[in-house]
């Protein structure tokens, strides 16, 4: 299925990263190394209350410290637009104008109201304590289910309620289900179980905080746009409709940046702020983020209330699955922010045969933070959701839970290309396989075979082992189907080669990595594919003004979108080079064999080095008719499907039944991402993704009071976890190459995040079930996990 | 404003420095050294440490005139003539590293660690960087790297 045509050198292979020489010795790019001649350095004024009236801003004593050089208020930085959220899921979707500056009232803690500029980073923050906001406090509502209650404060008035609208799948999706759930849930033979779960805020936390800098010319009305982002492209077109400039004018540079996970997937109000701002003052500025800021004012994830019911036989056959959830929006829309929950829609049966199904989601507006995509984004959502219900229907039904999976898998033998009972199609799996690894890998029968001997010894530290046996759609997306969700841009990438006279390679490509190491994965593809070697050739990436128009870096993309459009560009190379050789070796393009970059003529030891043919188009001395000088190609390619990785992931926790503490003893991740490019990378985004599932079901929870304070305002009292946190991890894989694209890949940037937090959960739970415990919320922390046990106890 | 020197990886270096100004800063915005990074505002993620009279600190968590007289290290001063310090290389052989931006603190305080501790178990290593925050790797490429410079007896 992978039709990579030659045996791969460097493709498969654990390839040093190129990116790596100037991290390691602190040459990195990151905005806040930007310095630039004249800069102004910009604060922003936040509301300190989750909901308040502006009555007036006063900046008058701001203007009389020296070093300030302007103060503006929401009513005088004017915008062309506000914001721009670019999923209108449905004609229901409740879309409020989100300006820059918010000008009739703050609507969270964080929100926006004033700004300020000054010569110096000190004096900026000096001067924000010198904004005078005449606030008028109102009653604020954070919590999902108290907001949808009557007489709850509004968060925006204009709608007289906080229900942002709902997206249904019989109605809304553009793919049949195999059938409704409903019908399942009304037979009296079959076996049901219904849960609901309450998914924590999260705070995204890439260690680099965001920042901004723009260099204006204003003379020539162009702007250069510096800033932390995974979407310059975006970025540059949603800047453009925000502040009406055109986006030939608009250069918007993603220079090395510090971590993303979502958080800067973004159209953010400072990033408006600050064209604007440099275009008001004709000097250049810059903004940085400050963390204690970066937790009011950059997007929080994942909260939601799951409701899940399953309806099976009692022999364990699933039959039924029924999904109803409301997901906290925050305060607005931000730029994808009510598509995140459908993100999941079609995953809430996981990798499990059913035969009706149901889902739905309400959007709610609260006095918080606005929530978007953080890594997974709907997916560890789903995930979560089946798989504890899936724990919960085994101890329904008194099954060992490997077993219900097992019985419940997708068949091997279904795939390539299964429609699922949701209505979409899942590329390539084997789900037994791969669980089948990961049993082996643990000694299931040891580990349950300690479990009862503690149990019955009555040790204080019980053992738990817990599955995710997960799957999870990436690689964002088809177009066509993308229009039939509403969603208003393609999903597309693009990527050139471009051959250097001296036969060294640029491939430029669209979409914007930040950590993952896609340069180095895609000089493996290039050199492989075009027989050069790896030094020779210099991926770049992040700059509009210098990359072909393409989609960033999101939704695990970036190989299978934007490196497939790669391998399509050298397809094209290879073509021109091999016309080019025919004409040269004066022979039949037929009559070439292409390999190792050498196109020779069958049989004949006459050959043409596709570095010598680059040169060659570059002098462009000789070259047939109508050829085109040049050695460069460009696609523009657009994924037939998604791609569907999967995996087993088994957590052993011991609980100490005294404290509630949980220890993580073994974790181990069974995976299937299709062919790995390079498994050193694959394995550092397991790594990566599963420390982060690991952080959302044992530490990390965004809480606000009464009053929609964040009481977790800082990195000091939310529980980012350290080294001693996390385990070592046990990584396998298996691995079915995806038929949707020449290169087998899938993607695996998001799939530890969706994984991991089932399976954490699952096993602590699995500790106490025979103390009659059946569910903890996340995180499960010692003081939780240390009443649930009491509570079942009593 | 206060008149301060420091000697900056080896080079003597005299500052006019705010009494309220950070070292960080100091480093970054009037030295020119933008390797050393800021992750946070509560001392709680490490990405800012240096080496201050060779003991790992966390630069955002002194202030300049603190470091008047003192010798200070940052990521910039680790590689000598062109090589690369084993901590860096061994980061970039066992991809201890991803996004890069905790890397230059992470590295500081795994230098600064193994100097104190020199055959580490892998949970001294964990406790050891228990003040360094990453985001990307899930520190088990990190725990790596630390072991093999450690198991090289560098």
């Amino acid at each position: 299925m992978a039709t990579v045509e030659r045996p791969a050198k460097f493709v498969g292979t654990s390839q040093l990263r190129k990116e790596d020489p100037e991290l390691v010795t602190g040459q990195g790019g990151y905005v806040d190394n930007v310095t630039l001649p004249g800069m102004l350095w910009v604060g922003i004024v936040r509301s300190p209350f989750a909901h308040a009236r502006i009555g007036s801003i006063d900046v008058s004593k701001v203007l009389e410290l020296e070093g300030v050089v302007a103060a503006y208020t929401g009513a005088d930085l004017e915008f062309a637009a506000p914001l721009v959220m670019a999923w209108p899921i449905n004609a229901e979707v409740k879309n409020p104008p989100h300006h820059p500056l918010t000008k009739d009232k703050a609507r969270y803690v964080g929100d926006p109201v004033a700004v300020v500029v000054a010569e110096s980073r000190a004096i900026a923050k000096d001067a924000l304590e010198l904004v005078e906001v005449d606030w008028e406090p109102l009653p604020a509502v954070t919590d999902i289910k108290a907001a949808l209650e009557p007489g709850a404060p509004i968060v925006h008035e204009e709608f007289g309620t906080n229900d942002a609208g709902s997206w249904i799948m019989e109605r809304d999706s553009p793919a049949p289900t195999r059938g409704r759930a409903a019908p399942f849930f009304d037979d009296p033979n079959l076996v049901k179980v219904k849960e609901e779960y309450y998914l924590a805020r999260l705070i995204p936390n890439a260690m680099e905080p965001r920042g901004v800098v723009v260099d204006p010319n204003v003379a020539m009305g162009e702007y250069t746009v510096i800033t932390a982002t995974q979407i310059p492209h975006i970025l540059r077109t949603t800047l453009a409709i925000t502040c009406g400039i055109p986006e030939a004018k608009l250069r918007v540079v993603a220079p090395d940046v510090g971590g993303g996970f979502g958080s800067k997937l973004e159209a953010y109000p400072e990033d408006a702020i600050c064209l604007a701002l440099a275009q008001k003052l004709n000097r250049p500025v810059k903004w940085i983020e400050e963390r204690s800021e970066n937790y009011v004012a950059t997007l929080h994830g994942r909260e939601m209330v799951q409701e899940i019911e399953l309806a099976a036989t009692r022999e364990g056959d699933l039959k039924a699955v029924r999904v109803n959830l409301k997901a906290s929006m925050g305060a607005y829309m931000r730029l994808i922010t009510p598509g995140i929950p459908m993100l999941g829609a079609w995953l809430y049966h996981g990798c499990y045969e059913c035969e009706g199904y149901d889902f739905q989601y309400t959007n709610v507006f609260t006095n918080a933070t606005f929530t978007d995509a953080y890594r997974g984004a709907g997916r560890p959502e789903a995930t979560y959701a089946i798989e504890r219900a899936m724990d919960a229907l085994a101890r329904e039904l008194e099954m060992d839970p490997v077993e219900l999976r097992r019985r419940n898998f997708i068949a091997t033998d279904k795939f390539p290309n299964y429609t699922i009972a949701s209505g979409l199609t899942v590329d390539s799996a084997d789900y037994h396989g791969t669980l089948d690894k990961c049993l082996e890998v643990l000694d299931y029968e040891g580990i349950r075979a300690e479990q009862r001997s503690r149990r019955e010894r009555g040790e204080r530290k019980l053992l738990g082992v817990g599955f995710s046996t997960w799957i999870e759609m990436c690689g964002l997306a088809p177009s066509r189907v993308l229009a039939a969700l509403n969603y208003i841009a393609g999903g597309w990438d693009a990527a050139t080669i471009e051959f250097m006279p001296t036969g060294t390679v640029r491939v430029l490509t669209g979409v914007s990595p930040h950590g993952q190491g896609s340069a180095t994965a895609f000089a493996q593809v290039v050199a492989d594919q075009l027989g050069l070697d790896y030094d020779d050739i210099d991926v770049l990436h992040g700059d509009t003004g210098m990359v072909p128009f393409g989609m960033d870096t999101y939704g695990s993309r970036g190989v299978s979108v934007g490196g497939v459009a790669l391998f399509k560009a050298g397809e094209k190379i290879i073509a021109k080079a091999r016309t080019l050789a025919a004409h040269e070796l004066e022979c039949a393009e037929t009559d070439l064999e292409f390999e190792d970059g050498n196109f020779t003529v069958k049989g004949t030891d006459r050959t043409a080095n596709i570095k010598a043919l680059g040169f060659n188009s570059w002098t462009a001395h000789n070259l047939p008719d109508g050829m085109e000088p040049g050695l460069t190609a460009t696609h523009l390619y657009d994924p037939p499907n998604f791609s569907w990785p999967n995996g087993a992931h088994c957590c052993v926790v011991e609980v100490d039944q005294d404290t509630g503490a949980v220890e993580i003893v073994r974790y181990i991740a069974v995976d299937d991402c299709g062919v790995q490019l390079n498994p050193m990378l694959v394995q550092g985004q397991v790594h990566g993704g599963v420390a982060q599932g690991i952080a959302e079901a044992l530490y990390e929870e965004a809480i606000y009071d009464e009053e929609g304070n964040l009481t977790t305002g800082t990195m000091t009292n939310y529980l980012v976890p350290g080294p001693p946190e996390i385990p070592s991890f046990e990584i396998h894989d298996r691995v079915t190459p995806s038929p949707t694209n020449p290169l087998g890949v899938k993607g695996i940037g998001e799939a530890g995040t969706i994984a991991a937090p089932p399976a954490v959960i699952n096993s602590v739970v699995d500790a106490l079930a025979h103390l009659g415990v059946r569910n903890i919320e996340r995180p499960a922390t010692p003081e939780r996990v240390w009443r649930a046990i009491q509570e079942a106890q009593a | 404003m206060r008149r301060i020197a420091i000697t900056v990886n080896g080079a003597r270096e005299e500052l006019e420095v705010e009494p309220r100004q950070l070292l960080v800063y100091a480093l970054r915005e009037q030295l020119g050294l933008t390797g050393t990074n800021i992750g946070c505002d509560t001392s709680s993620c490490g990405a800012c440490t240096v080496h201050l009279d060779g003991q790992s600190v966390k630069s955002c968590t002194v202030l300049a005139v603190q470091a008047d007289g003192c010798e200070v290290t940052t990521i910039e001063g680790l590689a000598t003539d062109g090589a690369l310090h084993p901590m860096q290389q061994a980061f970039r052989d066992n991809h201890a590293l991803q996004c890069g931006y905790c890397t230059p603190g992470m590295i500081m305080a795994a230098t600064s660690f193994l100097e104190e501790h020199p055959n580490p178990s892998e949970d001294e290593i964990r406790h050891g960087l228990e003040g360094n925050l990453c985001r990307c790797t899930g520190y088990h490429n990190i725990v790596k790297a630390v072991q093999a410079v450690a198991g090289a007896g560098v």
